[in-house]
C-alpha cells in the first residue's frame, strides 16, 4: 500500500491541477448540460424536468434552428474547401523552387493571426459596405455591387471570404507536409516526361493525404464554432432577415438573450452531436484515401 | 585502330553535342529564371491583396471622416491624427482602462496556462502513475468538444460563486488547465528530451518537482515561449468569454469597448472606431513581428490554429 502511493503520489500531485479542472470545467459541466438539456430552466426558478420535449421542439417546430442549420452547413461546406484549396495551393507555390520564402509567409499568415478579433470583424463591414472599399473598386470595373452586407443574399459570402482570406496555418501544414514528400520522386516523374498535372494527382495528393485529412477535420470543427466575427457582423442575431444566424450564434442569443438555459443546453448537446459525427465520419473514411507511410510495408 | 580523340567526325559530334546540351541547359535555367520571375511577380500581387484591408483599415483611422468612403486612395489627404486621441476617450471610460483590464486578463490567464499545463503535461510525458494511459485518453477527447457545450452550467457554476463580473471566470480555469491543447503542445515537447536527464538527477536525489523545475522548464522554453505567445494572443482576443462574464464597463476588456464602439458611436464617428481597431492588434503585430520564427514553427509542428 505505501509503496502504491509513493509510486503514484508524485503523478497525481502534478496532474492535479488538470483533473479539478478536468471534472469541475468540464466532466461535471457537459452532465449538467445533459441534464439541463431536458428541463426548462430561466435561471430564476429551478430546473423543471420536460422529458424530450426540447429536442421534440426542436426539430419539429423551431424554424430557426433549421435555418441555423441551414446556415451553418453552407458556411461549413463553402468556407472549409475553399480555405484548404487556398492553402495547398499557395504552399504549392511557394514549396518549389523559391529560396527566400519566409516574408511571403509570413504576410500570409498574418490574417490569420488577426482574424478573430473584434478590430477585423469591424473592418470587414465597412469594406463590404455599400459603400465599402469592395464595391469602390467593383465600380472600377463598372460593376454595381450590392450591399453585401446588409443584403441576405450576399451577407454569408462575405463571411465565407473571410475564411478564406485566413487561409495560413492549414497553408504552413501543408508547406510542412510538402517538405517531407521525396524530392526524388519528382525527378523521377520529370525524367519519364510525365506532365505536372499527372504529377500532382499521382505524387503529391496521395503523400500528403494524411495532411490533408488533418486539415480538414482540424478545418471543419474550427468551421462549425465560429462566433466572434459573426457576432459583430450580424448585430449580434444572425441580421439581415438570419441569414447570419450561425448555429453558435443562435444558442448564444437563446441562453444569454432569453434566459431560456434548459433549450440552449439541448442546442449545444446537438452541436456536440454533429461535431462528433463529422469527426468520426471523417476517421471512418480516413481509410479509403489515407494511407499512411509506415504502413505500407 | 583509331581512337575516339583522333578521329575529326566524332570531335565535330562531340563539340555540336556538348554545344546543344549548352542551348538546351541555358534554355532551362532561362525558363526555370521566367518560372521564378513569374512566381514572384504572383506572389507579390497577392501579398499586396492579402495586406489590403489592413493597409485599409490604418488608412482609415487617420482619414478625415468625410474622405473615408468616397476617396479610394489610402494616402489620405490630410492626416487627422486625433482620431486615436479623440477615439480614445470617446466611451464613458478611456481606453486606457480597457487596455489595463485586458493586460490584466491576458497576464494573469497566461501565466496560469504556462503553469497548470505543463505541470499536466510533466505528468504525462515523464511520470510513471497507473491510470495515466486513462486520463491521457480522456484529455485528447476533451480536445474535441465545443466549449458552448460547457458554456452553461460554467455560467450557472460561477453566477451562484458570485464571480460574474469579475475576472476570476476567465482567469481561474486557466491555472486549471483548461486549455488542454497546450499539454498536448508541451508533451510533444517534453517527450524528446532525453530520459537519461530524469534518471540522473533520480538518483541524485532530486525530487520529481525539482527535475521539474531544474531541468525540464529550462530546456523547454522553445514550447513554453510558443505556449505563451499562442494563449497571449488568443487571450487577447477573446471575445466570448468576457462577453459573458463582463457587463459592467469598468470591467470591460479591449475587444468589448470595441463592440460597445460599434454600438454607441459607430454610425458617427468611423475614424475614430478604426484608430481603436488599430490599436487592438498593435500588441499582436507585435508579437507577430518579435516571434514569427517560434510562430510559425509551432503550427507547422502541432498544427494549432
Amino acid at each position: 500500500m505505501r509503496r502504491f502511493i509513493t509510486r503514484n503520489a508524485p503523478g497525481y500531485t502534478f496532474l492535479l491541477p488538470w483533473l479539478i479542472g478536468f471534472f469541475l470545467l468540464t466532466l461535471g459541466p457537459i452532465l449538467a448540460s445533459l441534464y439541463l438539456s431536458f428541463t426548462k430552466y430561466d435561471m430564476v426558478s429551478a430546473p423543471r424536468w420536460v422529458g424530450w420535449d426540447n429536442y421534440v421542439y426542436m426539430f419539429t417546430r423551431d424554424r430557426r434552428f433549421w435555418k441555423a442549420l441551414h446556415v451553418t452547413f453552407s458556411y461549413v461546406a463553402l468556407a472549409v474547401p475553399a480555405r484548404l484549396i487556398m492553402a495547398l495551393a499557395v504552399a504549392m507555390i511557394l514549396d518549389k523552387g523559391l529560396r527566400s520564402i519566409s516574408l511571403y509567409r509570413a504576410i500570409f499568415y498574418l490574417p490569420s493571426l488577426l482574424g478573430s478579433s473584434i478590430a477585423i470583424a469591424i473592418l470587414w463591414r465597412q469594406l463590404f459596405a455599400k459603400d465599402g472599399a469592395v464595391n469602390a473598386v467593383l465600380s472600377f470595373v463598372g460593376i454595381d455591387g450590392p450591399s453585401w452586407i446588409t443584403d441576405p443574399n450576399t451577407s454569408l459570402y462575405t463571411l465565407v471570404v473571410l475564411a478564406m482570406w485566413q487561409f495560413g496555418s492549414p497553408m504552413l501544414i501543408f508547406l510542412a507536409g510538402l517538405r517531407s514528400i521525396p524530392k526524388d520522386l519528382y525527378e523521377a516523374a520529370e525524367i519519364d516526361g510525365t506532365p505536372a498535372w499527372r504529377q500532382f494527382t499521382r505524387i503529391t495528393l496521395p503523400l500528403l493525404a494524411p495532411v490533408i485529412f488533418f486539415n480538414l477535420v482540424l478545418q471543419t470543427i474550427d468551421a462549425f464554432k465560429t462566433f466572434s466575427s459573426v457576432f459583430i457582423i450580424s448585430h449580434g442575431n444572425g441580421a439581415p432577415a438570419d441569414s447570419l444566424l450561425f448555429y453558435t450564434v443562435y444558442l448564444f442569443n437563446e441562453a444569454f438573450s432569453f434566459f431560456r438555459m434548459g433549450y440552449a443546453s439541448a442546442l449545444a448537446w446537438v452541436l456536440l452531436v454533429i461535431i462528433a459525427v463529422f469527426t468520426g465520419l471523417a476517421f471512418l473514411s480516413s481509410k479509403y484515401w489515407v494511407h499512411y507511410e509506415n504502413e505500407r510495408d | 585502330m583509331k581512337t575516339n580523340a583522333t578521329d575529326p567526325a566524332f570531335d565535330r559530334q562531340l563539340a555540336e553535342a556538348a554545344a546543344i546540351a549548352a542551348v538546351m541547359r541555358q534554355r532551362r535555367e532561362a525558363q526555370a529564371r521566367r518560372g521564378r520571375l513569374l512566381k514572384h511577380a504572383f506572389l507579390i500581387a497577392a501579398s499586396c491583396v492579402m495586406l489590403y484591408p489592413l493597409f485599409w483599415l490604418l488608412s482609415a483611422s487617420v482619414k478625415p471622416e468625410n474622405e473615408i468612403f468616397t476617396s479610394l486612395s489610402l494616402w489620405p489627404t490630410v492626416f487627422q491624427f486625433d482620431n486615436y486621441t479623440k477615439g480614445w476617450n470617446a466611451l464613458p471610460m478611456s481606453f486606457s482602462v480597457f487596455y489595463i483590464n485586458s493586460a490584466i486578463v491576458t497576464g494573469l490567464s497566461v501565466i496560469g496556462n504556462l503553469l497548470s499545463c505543463s505541470f499536466a503535461a510533466y505528468a504525462f510525458a515523464r511520470l510513471r502513475f497507473n491510470g495515466r494511459n486513462f486520463f491521457f485518453a480522456l484529455m485528447m477527447l476533451t480536445l474535441m468538444i465545443p466549449y458552448h457545450v460547457v458554456l452553461i452550467p460554467q455560467y450557472v457554476e460561477f453566477l451562484k460563486l458570485g464571480w460574474v463580473n469579475t475576472y476570476l471566470p476567465l482567469i481561474v480555469p486557466k491555472f486549471l488547465a483548461s486549455d488542454v491543447f497546450f499539454v498536448f503542445l508541451m508533451i510533444q515537447f517534453f517527450r524528446q528530451l532525453p530520459r537519461e536527464l530524469d534518471e540522473a538527477a533520480e538518483i541524485d536525489g532530486c525530487s520529481p518537482f525539482k527535475i521539474y523545475w531544474r531541468i525540464i522548464l529550462p530546456l523547454s522554453l522553445p514550447a513554453m515561449g510558443t505556449a505563451a505567445i499562442f494563449s497571449f494572443i488568443w487571450i487577447w482576443e477573446d471575445f466570448l468569454g468576457p462577453l459573458i462574464y463582463l457587463n459592467d464597463i469598468k470591467t470591460f476588456t479591449v475587444p468589448l469597448a470595441l463592440r460597445l464602439f460599434v454600438d454607441s458611436q459607430g454610425e458617427s464617428a468611423f475614424g475614430q472606431m478604426f484608430a481603436m481597431s488599430v490599436t487592438s492588434l498593435v500588441p499582436v503585430i507585435i508579437f507577430f513581428v518579435l516571434f514569427q520564427k517560434l510562430i510559425i514553427r509551432g503550427i507547422a509542428t502541432t498544427g494549432m490554429k
